[in-house]
């Protein structure tokens, strides 16, 4: 019998409303009881958490580990290693390699890399369509059976609105939601940046907010008409966050995340052509921000996601133009949201945990991000006054792409367990 | 040798916009050219100013006049020049722009001219070598020494920039000439008008200090000076206009045009003219026309430059 008790923490478990000093034992990779006074059993392991924030392990529920295909960016292994290291105990990874997550074996692959890495839980997520394609449906019930947890074209939508009707009607019976990267690219164009009078100074093509827009719009229209369940990635402007506050008034099945650089940027990091501040969608405005943070304190946007997405420094080092859009964020994500949310008194600790446990494992039905007895015992030790420094020279990824590095945040997992084990301890 | 103000002191090591120059640089680099520009009327037209230094002019873009002009420039000055040409600047097909620069900087170079497809392009390259980095047109971004000869020609016509009305005629929205001509124009205080039509003419730039503008002949009678911007073919394709017997009809400059405007009015285009299409040959070639003027300018303006960031001591 392998057991922990987590001993003195602050312990915040937002899907069961709890918030107090209370100890947390884990047996055999479950979470076994939470109570305000535990005697460790004999034997187990005694981790004393004074002053920390004892919470359900987080979760990232849009990351790119880039395998199969782009294994010098990251693979399944570094990226569970940059997850724990963030505090991740569990992430989804995007269907866009190469090959592309669009089959049964393509999924089951990815459940074995992550199984072999034995470090956090890597849930893949499978293409809505053949090689995300937009043409064909992809074979959802054989990826749900091999482990998808959600589906999505991401880095594309699904262009033809009848094809996506299909798709949504279809997946109705696996219970699974659909993850939309809105973007019109007839209207995105060769956009690099948001499109307003910067991109117009700066001579950079522009992306304009209704390129999203049109299809968080279509979107929720094809969800209300077929019933399916919608999960908007990455939103980044005020439009957007108020078409999903509409729709969840509507009593439709629509849920939304947001990114730590979408709250914590502006389109201003452009203006030196660096390509770690180049990402789909683009960095908005003042305004924007301000929007998708009213929009997290309302309700509106459920999750926090980081959209991850690692590129070798020599792709990234080049004309702003040519340099691929993605940057990383596992390592950095926590640190970020709690300067931008925490600091800034715009959610509390349980508020913004609940964006980061309970609430993507609601939106993909997994039976996790709590700490209820009975459950995986996944949990993230935060010490929320621990001040540092994001170096990506240091980081467990394989990628540098960080536009936060060299910035000082307040805040850091410090010990990260999996399934009953410790998986990462900060040194 | 120039008669610049001895109080000056340049401390730019790159020339890579003119939004970040501010008002006396500009005046500063127009008067040192007004110097050069002397040299080039001599029978040995050669000034030793950059003997010894070398100057390689990195061209990822076609281009004749520009490429001429700092070669000449350079060569005016008695530096070395080293030429590169490649249509190509996608690293899909070779060497990045960064490894290209590193390894000519590897044999000894001062200045890099770039001329480069990428907006930023420049700041990447200045961010990667230690030698000067001079903009020779990056992107849609900014082509500086074009709006510095630009300003040269009509401060040389007009005795003057502020006060002008200028109006600049075209596709404003992909033009890194129109930006570069707004920053130097507005700082020195003249007005400029950006005409075209709206799906080239994005509305942000108002908030940069251009008036905007649709309707060609509504302007033209003020302005002091229009400057005429060359259309590309290229551009069609993606429905900006329908036709360019559309376009020519709206926005091409004719004598019909010439006679509405003021008596001296200045015509500029930077080249290279579509003849019947954004300027007919009677307008191009006739007494108000500073085409060939700008091209002369070009040379005194880029020696100017060269001259100053290779002295430079500063960033």
């Amino acid at each position: 019998m392998i057991e922990i008790l987590i001993k003195g923490g602050r312990v915040i478990d937002p899907a069961n409303g709890l918030d107090g000093v209370a100890d947390v034992l884990l047996t055999n990779g479950r979470i076994a009881a939470v109570k305000p006074k535990l005697e460790p059993p004999a034997g187990a392991e005694v981790i004393d958490a004074t002053g920390l924030i004892v919470s359900p392990g987080l979760i990232d529920m849009h990351v790119h580990l880039r395998e199969p295909g782009s294994e010098l960016e990251e693979t399944i292994a570094s990226g569970s290693r940059a997850a724990v290291a963030g505090g991740f105990t569990t992430v989804c990874a995007m269907p866009n390699t190469d090959p592309c997550t669009d089959n049964e074996g393509a999924v089951e692959f990815v459940v074995s890399r992550a199984r072999a890495a034995d470090l956090a839980n890597v849930l893949p997520i499978g293409a809505i369509t053949v090689g995300r394609k937009g043409e064909q449906m992809a074979e959802l019930g054989q990826m749900v059976r091999a482990g998808a947890v959600a589906f999505s074209d991401d880095g594309d939508s699904v262009r033809n609105s009848g094809l996506l009707r299909q798709c949504l009607t279809y997946g109705k019976m696996f219970g699974k939601p659909f993850i939309s990267h809105a973007e019109d690219k007839d209207l995105s164009g060769s956009g690099v940046m948001h499109a307003g009078p910067l991109s117009a100074r700066l001579g950079l093509s522009g992306i304009p907010a209704a390129a999203e827009e049109i299809i968080v719009a279509r979107d929720i229209m094809l969800a209300r008409m077929t019933g399916a369940k919608l999960h908007i990635a990455h939103l980044s402007t005020a439009g957007s966050c108020d078409l999903v506050r509409r729709a969840k008034a509507a009593g439709l099945s629509v849920s939304a995340e947001v990114t730590p650089h979408h709250l914590a940027l502006t389109e201003e990091s452009v203006a030196g052509f660096d390509p770690n501040f180049k990402m789909s969608p683009p960095l908005r405005t003042a305004a924007d921000v301000a929007a998708l943070k009213a929009g997290l304190k309302d309700g509106t946007i459920d999750c926090l996601a980081s959209d991850h997405a690692p590129h070798e420094q020599e792709e990234k080092d080049l004309e702003f133009a040519f340099a691929p859009f993605g940057v990383i964020g596992l390592e950095s994500s926590l640190g970020i949201l709690i300067r931008e949310l925490i600091d800034s008194k715009i959610l509390s600790w349980p508020e913004l945990l609940a964006k980061l446990t309970a609430n993507p494992a609601r939106v993909l039905g997994l039976d996790r991000g709590t700490l209820s007895v009975g459950v995986p015992a996944d949990l993230t030790l935060i010490n929320p006054t621990l001040e540092w420094t994001i170096d990506a020279r240091r980081f467990e990824s394989k990628s540098r792409n960080c536009p936060f590095h060299g910035q000082k945040v307040r805040g850091k997992a410090v010990v990260t367990i999996v399934g009953g084990k410790v998986k990462y301890r900060a040194s | 040798m120039a008669p610049a103000k001895p109080e000056f002191q340049w401390t730019r090591r790159h020339l890579l916009g003119l939004e970040e120059l501010s008002k006396d640089e500009i005046v500063h680099i127009l008067d040192l050219a007004q110097g050069f520009k002397q040299i080039s009327t001599r029978s040995i037209k050669k000034a030793p100013a950059l003997r010894g230094k070398v100057v390689v002019l990195l061209f990822f873009e076609p281009s004749t006049r520009t490429s001429m002009s700092f070669s000449l420039a350079a060569q005016r000055l008695s530096a070395d020049v080293l030429e590169f040409h490649s249509e190509s600047s996608s690293i899909r097909k070779g060497e990045t722009l960064v490894d290209t620069a590193r390894n000519i900087e590897a044999m000894g170079v001062d200045i890099f001219i770039l001329r480069h497809p990428a907006t930023g392009a420049p700041q990447l390259l200045s961010r990667s070598v230690n030698a000067s980095v001079v903009n020779a047109g990056d992107g849609e971004h900014e082509h500086p020494t074009q709006g510095l000869l630009d300003l040269y020609t009509m401060r040389e016509a007009k005795g003057r920039i502020e006060g002008l009305k200028v109006a600049i005629v075209g596709d404003i929205a992909h033009s890194r000439v129109a930006r570069s001509n707004l920053w130097a124009l507005t700082k020195l205080g003249a007005e400029v008008t950006f005409v075209g039509p709206p799906t080239q003419l994005p509305a942000g730039l108002a908030e940069c200090g251009a008036k905007l503008a649709w309707d060609l002949d509504a302007v033209l009678p003020e302005m002091d000076v229009v400057n005429l911007l060359r259309i590309q073919a290229e551009r069609q394709g993606k429905n900006s206009f329908p036709t360019i017997r559309e376009y020519s009809r709206l926005f091409g400059m004719n004598a019909e045009r010439l006679a509405r405007c003021k008596k001296d009015v200045l015509v500029m285009h930077p080249g290279p003219i579509n003849r019947g299409v954004e300027i007919t040959s009677e307008v191009a070639d006739g007494p108000n026309s500073a085409i060939l003027q700008q091209v002369a300018n070009g040379v005194a303006i880029r020696m100017a430059v060269m001259y100053l960031v290779a002295g430079a001591r500063g960033k």
